[in-house]
């Protein structure tokens, strides 16, 4: 029961968050930040396209970077 | 947004699952029982079809705020999600998806197997593996469907463009009898990305409370800026592979 409750998950983990869960807890926050600005009734348009434009190089980055040895 | 770009995100996205998934179908029928793959692949679309009639006036009861807030954050984590493996491939940093050798490994796999009978099933592998492979691959496909098509306010639209990709698909599959290797899967995935990301974006922001400068104008920009980037990062990436390649080879060289 635990190991199919755990498949599920992970099943749901993979199709959601995918490779990189970095990628999707920095749109997470550039949408909470995007709520906030409006908020305070600043323009906010610009939030989530910044952060498409740091996340994307960064977790391209991180995949293409060689892998250090493990010692 | 355009009917027209609703129609070719929902069809290019729905293409290239249903080019994975008739792989897969295709494997299990050639290696196994066709008539299981053919009764597995039935069973799967019958279950999206299950799914789509819950989701669907579920997600059209949904306030359009919320709607797009929800839709809009998944569409951009999948959009990303795909533009980085699209990106990655295009710059070499990653193997191009070879429809041919998932084929071959496929079938080497479903012919190591013991066959089963299960019911009406003969061969529950061959069943199996065509039910899985339709239901995973169609997943993705459904919910791009059903939340463009309900931001857009035109289900219909965006089920016909589903429906169309699956038959023009199948009926490939069907006429060539092969892995559909001819098919541009990457550089459609690169496309689906763009649009995923762009289109989840501008309905994120907006469902956060932004409002775009120009208003619905703004998403051609924002689709044109987004494939521009991602071009741009593919030609650096290379450049960087390249530049990589070179210092090692010289300094195995010296």
């Amino acid at each position: 029961m635990i190991v199919r409750l755990r498949q599920f998950c992970a099943f749901w983990y993979d199709f959601v968050i995918g490779d990189d869960w970095r990628v999707a807890g920095g749109v997470v926050i550039a949408l909470g930040a995007t709520y906030g600005l409006h908020r305070a009734s600043v323009p906010s348009w610009w939030v989530v396209p910044a952060a498409v434009v740091v996340l994307l190089p960064y977790s391209l980055w991180r995949a293409s970077r060689p892998k250090s040895p493990k010692s | 947004m355009s009917s027209g770009a609703l129609f070719l995100a929902v069809f290019l996205a729905c293409t290239v699952e249903a080019v994975e998934a008739t792989t897969i179908v295709l494997a299990a029928g050639t290696a196994r029982d066709w008539r299981s793959a053919l009764y597995g692949l039935f069973a799967a679309l019958a279950t999206l079809a299950v799914l789509i009639a819950a989701l669907g006036p579920a997600l059209s009861a949904v306030p359009l705020h919320a709607l797009r807030l929800v839709v809009g954050g998944l569409l951009l984590v999948f959009g990303l999600q795909w533009l980085r493996k699209a990106i990655l491939r295009g710059s070499g940093y990653k193997a191009l998806h070879d429809e041919e050798q998932i084929y071959a490994d496929e079938l080497a796999a479903a012919e190591a197997v013991p066959r089963e009978r299960r019911g009406a099933v003969t061969d529950w592998y061959a069943f199996t593996l065509a039910f899985k492979g339709v239901v995973l691959e169609g997943l993705e496909v459904v919910f791009i469907a059903l939340t463009f098509g309900a931001n857009d306010h035109n289900l219909p639209l965006a089920a016909v463009a589903a429906g169309a990709a699956v038959i023009v698909v199948a009926l490939a599959g069907i006429a060539v009898r092969a892995p559909l290797a001819r098919v541009p899967e990457n550089s459609m995935k690169f496309v689906v990305g763009v649009m995923l990301t762009a289109f989840g974006t501008f309905w994120g922001a907006e469902g956060a409370g932004a409002h775009w400068p120009g208003s619905d104008a703004a998403l051609p920009v924002v689709v044109g800026a987004v494939a521009v980037f991602a071009v741009a990062l593919v030609a650096a990436l290379s450049r960087g592979r390249t530049s990589t390649q070179a210092i090692a080879e010289l300094a195995v060289s010296r």
